[in-house]
């Protein structure tokens, strides 16, 4: 089976999730993986054979250096044909998640979005899917010729890393100024936050925080853990923090190796976000609190007392 | 301006979601519909748009009869008009778009408008369908949007901040909450949209491309351990956490 993987790229770095997905790929028995990648820079694109690619196709155009939908599914397509492949996978990224369906309409195809699980079963490729935010999974099937797969952020393990260089070959695609119709003309990115979505480790505050000026305890405890931070939807709706951070069912779904919820109840829509979390640390003071339900950990107490508590002993124990 | 907001009927977001008898479908039983949360942004950034540049909105929903009801919820806001797609189907999110572009590209929208997704299948699709299959540009998750003299320029979401994306009119849009926050619907608009024409269109047949051979629940978590009830319990957490969970 010849897959494609996409490798998404901002500011000349290759995004994580892009590796996770060309490492998805290779372990799928029997496949034969090209990468591809766009624009000008051809930094450390032979470094991923390391992940499994035997070939990564460049197409190496300065016009796509900052992303366009259009332009972008365009290439894609054409590095499909080109590598014979009939299944691309796509990393379930912002930009992933807008290119996908883009692809599979060029390709007459269809995707199977935000996936967390591939195998492959007599010939076919077989995935699963939170739905319902994660209330239910779904097992699915694509039966078009192409298909797309985007599969979720920090969820597929990179696992061994080999040194194997692979080729990197040159592929030609002519645009017009129509296919650049869709354009990126800035970016604006906080390098100080870590997006909830793609950190490994979260630590999220509820309405048990009592107020914003009190988030410096959440920022300290997620400094020492490198950790995003992330909030429950009543202290969003309460401006206390950004949409950006919250975790739940109409905000993101996470699935880090650490999630730590302070101050948060558990309603069923932030459960669904976060309950996919590898190990999951509750402090609350209701021991009734139903996110006690989720928690591998829990400590039930005053978060005022405990997150200060908790900070200083992770300190200690990082040597931080 | 001729927009577009096109509306999904999901289960609201408190349903304890179990799995049906067929194992593909979730059980019906007790469950409520609602218009999809990251739609009633879409329909508010619909009728944001037309009260700065004028025009109309319709609202645009595919589904069996009962998605009308959603449909006047689109009314009670504000829209005039709404397009229902019927179809008894369990269609998949490509032969949705299929059936709402085929319904839309003799009606030249300036302006569509979906909400980032639907909070029932999670597919994050219908813009970029939508807008390759109009062959039209598309903005996805976008939480910010301008158009002035047919140019568009808006803000996506992107992992740990915004991009600016531009484009020309028309345009598919999927919108984020942070846009505008949608209206509540008054009582008058609620009779009013009692009498709002809603245009019934038959959709082409469809087969699914993307078949659900299983539903199940997640593997249920049981609850973990209690460390402790004070601050003394945060040495023994992080040596859990270290030795246990393996995850510091």
């Amino acid at each position: 089976m010849n897959i494609l993987v996409f490798i998404e790229r901002r500011d000349g770095a290759i995004k994580k999730p892009s590796l996770e997905a060309a490492k998805a790929a290779s372990n799928i028995a029997g496949s034969t993986v090209t990468a591809v990648a766009l624009g000008s820079d051809a930094s450390d694109l032979d470094k991923l054979g390391g992940y499994g690619i035997s070939k990564t196709l460049h197409v190496n155009d300065a016009q796509l250096d900052a992303y366009s939908t259009t332009a972008y599914a365009k290439a894609i397509a054409e590095a499909a044909n080109a590598s014979g492949s009939d299944t691309v996978f796509i990393a379930a990224t912002a930009m992933g998640k807008d290119l996908a369906p883009r692809l599979a309409v060029k390709l007459d195809g269809a995707v199977a979005p935000d996936v967390t699980a591939i195998t492959e079963e007599g010939g076919d490729l077989i995935a699963t899917r939170p739905i319902y935010a994660g209330k239910a999974i779904e097992t699915v099937k694509v039966t078009a010729a192409k298909k797309v797969f985007s599969l979720r952020p920090n969820v597929f393990n990179i696992g061994e890393v080999s040194e194997a260089d692979s080729p990197v070959e040159t592929l030609s695609v002519s645009f017009s100024d129509a296919d650049f119709a869709v354009k990126a003309t800035g970016t604006s990115i906080s390098t100080d936050k870590l997006d909830v979505a793609e950190a490994t480790a979260i630590v999220s505050g509820g309405r048990g925080m009592q107020g914003p000026e009190n988030w410096n305890l959440i920022e300290d405890l997620a400094g020492v853990l490198d950790a995003a931070t992330g909030a429950s939807r009543a202290v969003v709706d309460a401006d206390w923090r950004p949409h950006a951070e919250q975790v739940g069912q109409t905000g993101k779904t996470v699935s880090p190796t650490l999630y730590i919820a302070c101050g948060i109840s558990g309603a069923v829509q932030h459960l669904a976000g976060m309950s996919s979390s590898k190990c999951i640390v509750a402090i609350n003071k209701d021991k009734d609190a139903p996110i006690f339900q989720v928690a591998d950990y829990g400590i039930v107490g005053d978060v005022f007392e405990i997150l200060p508590a908790l900070t200083q002993e992770l300190k200690q124990f990082l040597g931080k | 301006m001729n927009i577009f907001a096109c509306v999904s009927h999901v289960p609201d977001t408190t349903t304890k979601v179990k799995v049906g008898a067929d194992e593909k479908q979730i059980d019906q039983e007790g469950v409520t519909y609602i218009l999809n949360p990251y739609d009633e942004f879409g329909v508010e950034t619909a009728l944001q748009l037309q009260e700065q540049h004028g025009g109309e909105v319709t609202v645009v929903c595919l589904g069996p009869d009962v998605v009308k009801e959603t449909i006047r919820k689109g009314l009670a806001m504000g829209a005039e008009k709404g397009i229902h797609i019927k179809d008894d189907t369990v269609r998949d999110s490509y032969g949705t778009a299929k059936a709402i572009a085929s319904a839309l590209k003799d009606k030249s929208p300036d302006v569509v408008v979906c909400g980032r997704q639907s909070i029932d299948y999670d597919g994050w699709q219908m813009a970029s369908l939508l807008g390759e299959m109009l062959s039209i540009p598309s903005i996805s998750v976008v939480s910010k949007l301008e158009i002035a003299d047919g140019a568009v320029k808006a803000e996506r979401d992107i992992e740990g901040g915004k991009e600016t994306v531009e484009t020309t009119l028309p345009v598919v849009v999927s919108v984020q909450k942070g846009i505008y926050s949608p209206r509540y619907p008054k009582l008058q608009g609620i009779m009013k949209a009692k009498k709002k024409p809603i245009e019934e269109v038959t959709p082409e047949p469809w087969e699914n491309r993307v078949e659900v051979t299983k539903l199940e629940k997640p593997p249920v978590k049981s609850a973990g351990k209690i460390v402790g009830e004070d601050a003394s319990a945060a040495k023994e957490l992080v040596r859990l956490l270290h030795e246990e969970a393996k995850v510091i």
